[in-house]
Parts: structure tokens; sequence; C-alpha cells
């Protein structure tokens, strides 16, 4: 027998009453509950060992002080953060990269400009944008700024769509398309490696940063030709080096605010 | 309603309930123990109060909530020390900081892990540091 239209309305209710009650009182008793992480305790928090803090941080790199062939701030990046090698190009995971000047700069050289500069190996890697296109494609926010123009990722959160490497101008990032631990030559114990299916890309040294530590690739520079800094500090060493010179950024036309300023 | 080839198929229906369910007459009454975790290890042993970053009770029951919390700290809000209870800081590290003192790894974490069948994905990307010697 169908049921009365007054029963079918007592029974929604009920149905709909059930539904709302239970995940309320569950809200109720895990507020009184609380755990000591979440709010019991005022943690006494200390600034770590002298960190190196910044408005905006920012690297200059001078061309002209990069000798041809050399990888040296490569090698340490990559030795630092356990970058894999799978020998193959196309699964290939980089930091930091070297290309041709009239790849990196299409718009500022042109076919008369000699060989010698056309071909001269420049440095490349994630600009750190002030605009990132890649936080603004994140599904999860993975990748996001930090407040000091860091673009980090939080590989945690990565689901590897992949939607941050079609939106980075720069060709930065590099899809883990398998298992990189067994193509680390010497894992750095000091940094996570990352898993398969996870994007990665430089991350400013922000682990060095914090210990008051300058990124691997300045250090790691005989030639001084990579200067980090704060940009937004006049009195800064980036600063200073780009008052006194013509610089470029890559693909400044997108208004992407890349914060990687070369010196040709 | 007639029922075709009827013994077979009670036959089979009996004998899928008696498969389907032979794990829990197979485990009933057994008792199995909990996992014993090891606390031996040599930083451990030097510690004058052996005493991890908050009280065991509250670690065995909220380890991974702490986890997950140092995880947005550091990576999200790029504050890598914690304050415990106790007023004592900490630098927040899986790798530096929980197994200096659990570097047995295999028979702490992993012993009880095990027996309460989770699959924790930390060790794919964080490092183990007797893994790595």
């Amino acid at each position: 027998m169908a049921p009365t239209r007054r029963e079918f309305l007592k029974i929604a209710g009920i149905s709909a009453a059930g539904l709302v009650l239970p995940p309320l009182a569950s809200v109720f008793t895990r507020a009184q509950a609380g755990t000591p992480a979440a709010g019991g305790v005022a943690p006494t928090v200390s600034e770590p060992r002298s960190a190196l803090t910044a408005k905006r941080w920012g690297m200059v790199i001078d061309t002209q002080k990069c000798r041809s062939g050399c990888t040296d701030c490569i090698a340490a990046c990559h030795i630092a953060h356990n970058v894999p090698d799978f020998g193959n190009p196309k699964d290939e995971i980089r930091w930091i990269g070297a290309e041709k000047m009239a790849h990196v700069f299409p718009a500022e050289t042109h076919p008369r400009l000699p060989e010698s500069i056309k071909s001269l190996p420049v440095p490349v890697f994630c600009n750190h944008c002030e605009n990132p296109p890649c936080v603004r494609v994140c599904p999860t926010q993975a990748t996001f700024q930090r407040a000091d123009g860091v673009v980090m990722m939080d590989y945690h959160r990565c689901i590897g769509c992949r939607f941050c490497m079609a939106a980075c101008p720069y060709g930065s990032r590099s899809m883990n398309y398998r298992d990189p631990r067994p193509f680390i030559r010497k894992i750095n114990p000091e940094f996570p490696t990352r898993t398969k299916g996870v994007v990665e890309k430089c991350n400013f040294c922000e682990e060095r940063l914090a210990q008051g530590i300058l990124p691997a690739c300045v250090t790691a520079c005989t030639q001084k030709a990579l200067t980090f800094g704060d940009v937004e500090d006049p009195g800064s060493d980036v600063r200073r080096i780009l008052d006194g010179k013509f610089s470029l950024r890559r693909r400044q036309e997108l208004g992407t605010g890349p914060q990687i300023y070369y010196i040709l | 309603m007639k029922l075709y080839d009827g013994g077979k198929i009670i036959a089979g229906i009996v004998v899928f309930v008696i498969a389907a369910s032979s794990p829990f007459w197979y485990g009933k009454g057994k008792v199995v123990p909990p996992p014993d975790l090891k606390l031996d290890t040599p930083a451990i042993e030097q510690l004058r109060e052996k005493l991890c970053v908050e009280t065991a009770p509250y670690m065995r029951a909220n380890h991974m909530k702490l986890l997950a919390a140092w995880r947005e700290s550091v990576v999200r809000e790029g504050d890598r020390s914690y304050g415990a209870t106790d007023g004592k800081v900490y630098e927040i590290s899986l790798t530096g900081t929980c197994l200096e003192c659990h570097s047995n790894k295999g028979q702490f974490c992993d012993r009880c892990h095990d027996y309460a069948g989770a699959k924790p994905a930390c060790w794919s990307c964080h490092i183990i540091p007797e893994e790595v010697r």
C-alpha cells in the first residue's frame, strides 16, 4: 500500500534530521576534546638558526662570467636535491639546465649575431615569478608562492596532473614518470627524494636559506656568476649589480614577473 | 517458483559461504599479540629522560596528526621548530629528529604499522638513514 501524503512527509522529515544531526554532534565532541597540537598549548616557537630572510628573493646571472662547458652549478644542485639521472632526455629531471642563448632569449637574439654569442650556454631554472602561472593552475595548491616570493612545491599534495608544466612558459618543471630512487647516484640524506607521479623544480634552496646558507648553485660557482639576494632591498648585492648594468628577464612580455635577471 | 538444478545451486552457495567466512572461523578465539616495539636504539639509551617530543600515550594515539601538522608547518609555513607541551623546542624533521632516536624503523614504525594494517607513504620520498649508509 502506498503511504499517504502525511506519512511520506513524516518519513522525509525524519530522514533529513538523521542526515544532519550526527555530523553536528561529532563537531561538538571534537571541539570539546581538543589535542595538544591543535590548540591546548601555546607553542614556544623560536626562529631557526639565523635563517636568511627577504621580502622577495631573486638572482642575477652574469652570463659573461660563465665558462663554456662548466656544469658546476648544475652538479651541485642536483647532488644536493637528489635529482635523478635517467640517462634519457625524455624522462629527464632538471632543476638547473644549460641552454643556448638563442633558445633562452629567442626575441632578443637575431640571426646576424655571432655564433659565439648565440650558442653561449646560459643556466636556466625556475624564475620564481612574481605572478606565477603554475600556481594559478594547480588544482590542489601543491605549488604555491611563499611570502618571500619563493614558488614552492608541496610534493605531498601533488597529484601529477602536469597543469603546471603546461602553464610554465619556461619549461622549468619536470615530471617523475618513473620511480627516481634507483637513478640517484648518491642519496643525500639531508633532503628527501621524490616519488613517481609528482612534478618537481628548483626551490631556491629554501631548505638551505632556513639554515642561513646561500643556494647550492651560488656557492658552487667558482666564477661568481650567480648572485642571490633580496630584490626589494636597495642595498642588496643583486640590486647593486642590477643598478650598474643592463639586464634582461626571460619572456618579460608575458607578465609573469620572473625573478631571475640575466646580464648578457 | 521452480528452482532448476536446486541441489547444485544450494551446494554452491554453502561452499561459497564457508569459503568466504573461513578467515573468521580460522582466526576465531586466537589472539594476535600486539607488536613488541623496540626502544633500545643507541640514541634512546643515551637519553637521561626517555621521552619523545610528547608523552608516549599521546604519541601512540596522535603521532600521525602531529606529523601531518609538522608537514604543513615546514612546507607551507616555513616554520621548522616545534614547541612541545613541556616547553622544549624541537627541530621538525622526520629523517633528522624522529629517526635520529627511532633509528630502528623496522622494529619500531613497521611492526606496528604492519599489525594495524597501516601503509603510510612517507618513505617513498623521505629517507631512512640506515638504508642510505
